[in-house]
């Protein structure tokens, strides 16, 4: 058994950086994930793995260290909250085409705009659909615990080195902010410069002579080849939503009803699930944990079984229920419930919601 | 067995860390935990509120909206958390600075002069372990043994001299909280 500690969201994701052996974290401080770069400055890591941390000058430095530094084959990351994670998008879009690894955390702040430091889940279209310009896909995890802050660290970076694409860890001021026990994974070895020469052999990392010169871009001016490549890009996307779909079941085997709810807003759905069948109604819980790609299998499944209805909980004016409505397509009713803004909803009134919305009080 | 509890008060009355080291005791004991503060634009002075939860299950929801133990130190958090005390909880409060004590009859409500017993230890910062002793003895969710070790694992190690005092505080809280109701 790993380690046992007491440790914040942030902090859990910033020591699974340094486990994961991560070389380097670009960061820019922004409520409520500034624990994440603190966490790491604190912790030494040049002196623990030799792994490089820097506070950069804006989010837009950070992104595109990351697209330098992922571009020579080094593992690398960078975590921000909703405003800064806007001014990335151009830097993702970039590195998405350049086919560049690297992790992002989100711990998603209540928006539009500045918004406020409360945790919401109003990020998922700008996460799911693509924030940048251009074709193009995240994968994009949902941790729900502090334990999964830690787990899909690694997660993501074995995502992003298998397919050569940006993975987003997607959170909120909640997951970040509160305490969990975490079981620590063992210290991973980070790459020496010859075993990433050897491993990736794509990696601006220095011509070798006699061997073409690599070259990592997004700009390709001849249409014919970018469409080729846009075409590439796609049968990756294909690959990884066959092989690389996470989520989570609970009480759905005799379930009526099903909420659909992702990160904190599964956990406080779970307790609406007791509530729920204290007073005798039967509802359970799908939990995408790859919010792309998206659980649509698991989702088709219980329409199949004749479910009753769905209700999508997520801190937002109404975003995921739109991917439940895709797989559904109108054969039994899809609802959206959620408070926005920075505010919380309790389990209670997503129970209340429940009954108002898919059993018809 | 799961206990939900909220713990409020000011800033700088040691809510958080008191939260803290409950949680941890509960690691301590193989137990499941979650330690949800409010946080947001707030300082010394402003209200302090963290819930923690421990539980042999998994836990689901961190954030709740009622508590089986209401441990409530000053009036703001009285006003506000009074009411939130499940049917049969429990609610545990300091009357330093009350001036609205409790009323309700369908829970059980306990006291403890945390302030005064601190200063009379001469050392108001351990006022948050005299509450804590106070708790776990109207609900022993947490051993003793393991609060201690909590504490181990949660105060850095420079601060381990204060282990013995802190120690203290806890027999303290343990063996003067009184029932009122």
């Amino acid at each position: 058994m790993g380690e046992l500690k007491l440790m914040k969201g942030n902090e859990a994701l910033a020591e699974a950086a340094i486990r994961a052996g991560a070389d380097a974290y670009f960061g820019y401080p922004i409520t409520p994930q500034s624990e994440v770069i603190e966490y790491l400055m604190s912790e030494k890591p040049e002196e623990r793995t030799g792994m490089v941390v820097l506070q950069a000058e804006s989010e837009v430095a950070s992104i595109n260290m990351l697209y330098g530094a992922g571009g020579t084959g080094k593992k690398v990351m960078t975590s921000s909250s909703s405003p800064g994670i806007s001014l990335m998008q151009e830097g993702l879009s970039y590195i998405a085409g350049a086919e560049i690894p690297c992790v992002v955390a989100n711990v998603v702040r209540g928006g539009p705009g500045l918004g406020d430091i409360q945790p919401a889940q109003s990020d998922y279209f700008q996460a799911v659909k693509g924030g940048g310009h251009g074709d193009y896909r995240l994968i994009v995890l949902a941790p729900s615990s502090v334990q999964e802050m830690s787990d899909f660290v690694p997660l993501s970076f074995d995502l992003a080195f298998k397919y050569r694409t940006p993975v987003m860890i997607i959170s909120d001021g909640l997951i970040g902010q509160m305490m969990e026990k975490v079981e620590l994974f063992d210290q991973m070895d980070r790459l020496t410069d010859e075993e990433v020469i050897e491993k990736y052999p794509w990696a601006t990392n220095g011509k070798p002579v006699g061997k073409e010169r690599r070259i990592l871009t997004s700009l390709d001016l001849d249409p014919h080849k970018l469409e080729k490549h846009n075409h590439h890009l796609q049968a990756k996307y294909r690959e990884i939503e066959e092989k690389e779909v996470l989520s989570e079941t609970l009480h759905c085997d005799d379930a009526e009803y099903i909420m659909v709810a992702y990160g904190s807003s599964a956990r406080i759905a779970q307790k609406t699930i007791q509530l729920a069948r204290e007073e005798g109604i039967k509802v359970g819980l799908i939990r995408p944990i790859t919010l792309w790609p998206y659980p649509k299998k698991e989702i088709e499944k219980y329409v199949q079984k004749g479910i009753k209805g769905f209700l999508s909980v997520e801190m937002s004016m109404g975003q995921m229920v739109e991917d439940i409505r895709l797989v559904v397509e109108g054969r039994t009713k899809v609802e959206h419930f959620g408070r926005v803004g920075g505010v919380i909803h309790s389990p209670e009134e997503v129970l209340e919601a429940l009954k108002q919305k898919l059993i018809g009080g | 067995m799961t206990e939900e509890i909220i713990i409020a008060g000011f800033g700088g009355q040691g809510v958080l860390s008191m939260g803290k080291i409950l949680a941890y005791s509960g690691i301590m004991q193989d137990q499941e935990v979650s330690w949800m503060p409010s946080y947001g634009p707030e300082m010394r002075g402003g209200t302090a509120n963290v819930t923690v939860i421990v539980s042999d299950e998994r836990i689901s929801s961190p954030t709740l909206t009622r508590y089986d133990t209401a441990i409530i130190l000053n009036q703001q958090s009285m006003d506000k958390f009074e009411e939130t005390v499940k049917p049969g909880g429990i609610l545990l409060y300091d009357p330093n600075g009350i001036t609205h004590h409790p009323t309700r009859k369908d829970i059980s409500i306990y006291k403890i002069e945390g302030a005064k017993l601190a200063a009379s230890m001469g050392n108001t910062k351990i006022f948050n372990m005299v509450v804590l002793g106070a708790y776990i003895k109207v609900k022993p969710i947490v051993k003793l043994d393991n609060v201690i070790k909590g504490l181990k694992k949660s105060l850095p190690f420079r601060y381990h001299k204060l282990i013995p005092l802190n120690t203290e505080a806890i027999t303290m809280g343990m063996e003067n909280v009184d029932q009122i109701n």
